[in-house]
């Protein structure tokens, strides 16, 4: 995200008076409004420098004195009381001479006079005044919010209203799944509540984690036994009797409630400074002394924006308040903002993010993950520095990393061994992993899922097994979770040097795993969502790549029909669009025709659509339907209304799924026609029209051997003959033309649609992500693909079943959904800029 | 100030995070403003560099768009061309203040027209 630069950054230069006295000779007055982190930290930071300098007045709108804001967590969760968090006792006030007036917010601050005034009608004046007020939480304005029974999470007299509503047992309901938000959760449950946490965002913690972190978070937190509802939007809070008793959301889920906690963010209170005519934007603007616009106000804390930025964290308090004090007591130093870092106060709960981990142009990502241990790191380097760390699970080396980044250390030299922590990068020799494998007993287990040793993965390799897929089927290790890949592999290179074998295509760079080891995993281990399975299976990347993220949405899809929910966002453009994209950016659009037949109905409505959207070309595909062309992705859903109308549906010209059955016509008409192959063909079609496939499908039905269908070149092809039907499959007409191979004959159409079901569904279960049925047939051959059919008598059924099961899910036609208003976002702009001369 | 130098384009939820939508501009490019799944938001000129394909609708991962015509992939912070291929789209400033998304207005209206409105 962009940094704007404050306007005011270093036009002020500090204010250097020689001695601290006005000119009656008492000491300057400074007044202090807000008695909490950054206000006494500040005041402290001054005594420290100079304790003479002034007679200070803090003003508290909590009536009591300060405390460790950060600490209320833990105390809401019942690890701490409040005695144990205060900062400042009485005493502290007494001894150093403050006047502490608590419980009497200031209302009004006077820059003319130079006094402020607080609620009780007190007046005090000020020399000098410093502006400490902290933030407010910001509350949704829906309906309902200011309901008894809404609280916030700022103050300690939140925590009591909390505590006193966990009292009942009963549930609750927190708005926000940020850390303020998980923090609240956690306290409640731990009170004994039945707790419901509702996120705007897909991600816990979007602004802090990335999308695999932040599933583990959710992970986690529902073993524990929290609901967490992700992309919740909160439409009204439901009264009963005057209290709140539920949170509707607007997709009309409705969570019951006894308490509601808003924790959606907080807003710099910033309010008395406004009125004061001080200059603010999001916070007060203050310079790199924390003067603000007044030389005689200074800002300091979540209140303040310094050169654009506005914190929401401790760490940066302390800093800006030591530059206060430089200046504050004559010797200015500056202050020059500060890199943040997070961690979640949840016990049992390791986790931590810091810096910049979007990734980007001359960013690179170094992931580890080790499903077992439940632990996802990831570094991301740029220039040989560090600018980013997420770390979940095992966050030891935490400080390490965000020192590294702080600093902004040249990590080259530990580069390989930098995800691994500090205790092996800092190992001299052993930052090189093999040089550390070396170093291991022979004892050593390498592979902790399948206990395999070092010796015996050595043993393995000397006995022949040159490459890591031998390793793995002839020993198990990292066979399973993965996590031992990189050791195996140094093995391998320490045991044969450069005579290693590159084992089967991995599915891409992000995996050391090939497509078969992901298809068996995924039923193995029942992983049924994208990041799971990341985590699961040690992807290398944060969340995947171009080629990796469509095989997963498929595998998943086909390995659990109507439990797995479709990713829209991992598909290629024109699945995800429902149409071809074309040079133009606009889109084609081919309706089905079922086995090529059509009427006048649909020749009309399809005549309406070209005229009414002025589509350039209409033309005959080689598939036996019209393909319109030129449309705009704003118009689909609209063309897609009036097909539909006639009762047309998607025929997914654009999808690795079933395109077209072309027929002849057979009996019905042609001389020479033995069977009804149009019948057959609209038959078949009906059958398997809507199933994902690993890439497209291709049937056709000729009525006789001179095969005008050319069904000799489809992924499956009937021809029909006198005594019945021969089935031919994995032919292809394109880049290597690839005549079928005959599969079987048949006597009747119903076991030629029950063999073309069940020969789909071995082709969707068993080949890769984007192989044709010809490739696939020549990879493992036809008498494998007779196999699977017909050694079990059993089998045919039994993959035809599973074929129509999957079916039951797949066959809603997509176009009729866009059209009644799913997904509009992927069809409408954001808005439309029009610079006045053009308005 | 933001008012006048930032342009307002609405709430960081109408874009689901592994998304992008359009912004057309009239007298100008179109604009593709992106939402990475690390929940990082982007704004380029909606053209490859290499065939003007609408990077609006590749698929998005990491800090990268791969361009759905020919899969060139674009870094979405520099508008860079990654790997092998040589090119480069504009950037359009962008931040998000308080769930809302801004455009730096010079860049969206002070673009150099290529085609007329
Ligand atoms: C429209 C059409 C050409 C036409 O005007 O006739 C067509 C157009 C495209 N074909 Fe085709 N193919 C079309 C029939 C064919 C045929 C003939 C057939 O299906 O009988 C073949 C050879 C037979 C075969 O596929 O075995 C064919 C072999 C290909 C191939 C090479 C496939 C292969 O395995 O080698 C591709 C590239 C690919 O899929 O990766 C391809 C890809 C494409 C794509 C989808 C390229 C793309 O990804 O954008 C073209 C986009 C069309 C669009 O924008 O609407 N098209 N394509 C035909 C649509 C048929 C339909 O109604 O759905
Ligand atoms: C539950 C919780 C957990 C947190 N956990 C962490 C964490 O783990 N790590 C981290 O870095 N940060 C954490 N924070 C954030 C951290 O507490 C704040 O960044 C910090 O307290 C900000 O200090 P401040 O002095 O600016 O504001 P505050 O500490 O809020 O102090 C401002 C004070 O000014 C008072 N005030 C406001 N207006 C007036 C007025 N007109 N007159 C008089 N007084 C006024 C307020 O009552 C308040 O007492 C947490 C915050 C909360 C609420
Ligand atoms: S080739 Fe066979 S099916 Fe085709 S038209 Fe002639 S007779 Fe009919
Ligand atoms: S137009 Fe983008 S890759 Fe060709």
């Amino acid at each position: 995200m962009l940094r704007v630069l404050d306007w005011r950054c270093d036009v002020n230069a500090p204010m250097n008076f020689e001695n601290g006295t006005r000119p009656d000779g008492t000491a300057e007055r400074l007044v202090v409004i807000g008695n909490g982190m950054a206000g006494c930290r500040a005041v402290e930071e001054i005594l420290d420098r100079d304790p003479a300098r002034y007679a200070i007045t803090i003003f508290g709108a909590e009536p009591r004195v300060n405390y460790n804001r950060i600490m209320l967590s833990p105390v809401l969760a019942g690890e701490k009381r409040f005695e144990d968090i205060i900062i400042n006792s009485a005493e502290w006030y007494d001894e150093n001479g403050i006047t502490l007036i608590s419980g009497d917010p200031v209302v009004q601050i006077d820059r003319e006079t130079q006094t402020v005034i607080a609620q009780s009608g007190r007046v005090e004046p000020y020399d000098r005044l410093l502006i400490a007020t902290g933030s407010d939480p910001f509350i949704i304005p829906v309906p309902g919010h200011n309901l008894p029974g809404v609280v916030t999470f700022r103050d300690l007299d939140d925590v009591d209203k909390m505590l006193a509503a966990a009292q009942g047992g009963g549930s609750a309901v927190v708005i926000g799944g940020g850390l303020l938000g998980l923090e609240a959760a956690h306290g409640l449950s731990l009170r004994g509540m039945q707790v419901t946490v509702v996120h705007l965002m897909p991600t816990l913690m979007e602004r802090q984690l990335d999308e695999a972190a932040g599933w583990l978070l959710k992970a986690e937190l529902e073993r524990r036994g929290q609901t967490i509802v992700t992309g919740g939007d909160t439409a009204e809070i439901v009264e009963k009797d005057g209290h709140v008793a539920a949170v509707k959301l607007k997709d009309g889920r409705e969570f019951p409630a006894d308490i509601v906690v808003m924790a959606v963010g907080i807003r710099p209170a910033t309010g008395l400074a406004k009125a004061s005519g001080l200059e603010v934007e999001r916070g007060i603007m203050v310079d790199d002394h924390m003067v603000t616009s007044d030389p005689a106000v200074l800002a300091v804390g979540e209140c303040v924006q310094h050169r654009g930025t506005c914190y929401g964290l401790v760490a940066p308090l302390w800093d800006m308040c030591r530059a206060l004090a430089d200046h504050a007591t004559g010797t200015p130093s500056g202050y020059e903002g500060s890199v943040t870092s997070t961690k979640l106060k949840v016990s049992g709960i390791d986790l931590f993010s810091a810096g910049d981990f979007s990734g980007g142009e001359g960013c690179e990502d170094i992931v580890m993950r080790d499903a077992a241990r439940g632990v996802y790191k990831r570094v991301v380097v740029k220039e040989d520095r560090l600018i980013g760390a997420v770390l979940y699970g095992d966050t030891a080396d935490g400080n390490w990393y965000f020192d590294l980044l702080k600093k902004g250390e040249d990590v080259s030299e530990i580069r390989d061994a930098l995800i691994f922590g500090q205790a092996f990068a800092s190992g001299g020799a052993l930052a090189d992993p093999n040089a550390a494998v070396a170093a291991l007993s022979d004892d050593a287990e390498i592979c902790g899922c399948n206990g395999v040793s070092k010796g015996k993965v050595i043993e393995t390799i000397k006995a022949g097994a040159c490459s890591l897929d031998a390793v793995r089927s002839q020993c198990k290790a990292s066979a399973s979770c993965g996590s031992c890949t990189g050791l195996v592999e140094s093995l391998l290179k320490l045991t044969l040097g450069d005579d290693i074998q590159s084992g089967p295509k991995t599915v891409c760079k992000c995996t050391s795993f090939s497509h078969d080891d992901v298809r068996r995993l995924i039923l193995e281990k029942e992983l049924k969502a994208i990041p799971q399975l990341m985590q699961e299976l040690h992807w290398t990347t944060p969340d995947g790549c171009h080629s990796c993220r469509p095989a997963l949405n498929y595998y998943l899809l086909a390995a659990w029909p109507g439990e797995y929910e479709d990713d829209q966002k991992s598909r290629f453009v024109n699945e995800r669009m429902h149409a071809n994209i074309q040079k133009d950016g606009t889109y084609s659009v081919v309706p089905r025709m079922w086995g090529g037949l059509t009427n006048p109905r649909e020749l009309r409505a399809i005549a309406d659509v070209v005229e009414k959207y002025n589509a350039p070309m209409v033309k005959v595909t080689g598939g036996q339907r019209l393909d319109i062309f030129g449309i705009r992705k704003e118009d689909l859903p609209a063309v897609w209304a009036d097909l539909n109308a006639a009762g047309m549906v998607s025929g997914h010209a654009y999808g690795k799924s079933l395109r077209t059955v072309k027929t002849c016509v057979g009996s019905e008409w042609c001389r020479f026609g033995t069977q009804d192959s149009t019948g057959l063909g609209v038959k078949l079609e009906q059958m398997t029209w809507g199933s994902w496939m690993p890439h497209k499908f291709k049937i056709a039905v000729s009525g006789c051997p001179r095969n005008c269908a050319e069904a000799t070149i489809k992924d499956f092809g009937v021809v029909c003959v006198d005594s019945g039907y021969e089935l031919h499959v994995g032919g292809n007409g394109g880049i290597h033309v690839r005549a079928t191979d005959l599969l079987c004959k048949v006597a009747t159409e119903e076991e030629a649609m029950e063999i073309c079901a069940a020969f789909i569904q071995l082709y969707r279960e068993q080949a890769h992500y984007l192989e044709r049925t010809a490739p696939w047939i020549e990879r493992v051959g036809l008498d494998h693909v007779k196999a699977g059919l017909f050694d079990d008598p059993e089998a045919v059924r039994k993959l035809a079943a599973r074929f129509r099961y999957s079916q039951q899910f797949m066959q809603d036609d997509p176009w009729a959904r866009r059209a009644a208003g799913e997904d509009s976002e992927l069809h409408q702009h954001l808005a439309e800029v029009r610079p006045l001369e053009f308005a | 100030m933001m008012i006048g130098d930032w342009l307002d384009i609405g709430p960081v939820d109408q874009i689901a995070p592994g998304n992008a939508r359009t912004l057309p501009v009239r007298g100008g490019e179109e604009i593709a403003v992106f939402h990475t799944l690390d929940n990082q938001f982007y704004a380029l000129v909606n053209k490859c560099p290499h065939k003007q394909g609408p990077l609006s609708q590749g698929i998005v991962h990491g800090g990268v768009v791969t361009c759905p015509l020919h899969n060139w992939n674009i870094s979405l912070k520099t508008g860079e061309a990654l790997g092998d291929d040589e090119g480069c789209v504009p950037t359009i400033p962008l931040r998000v203040d308080a769930g809302r998304i801004y455009l730096l207005r010079e860049a969206v209206v002070g673009q150099k027209s290529t085609k007329a409105a």
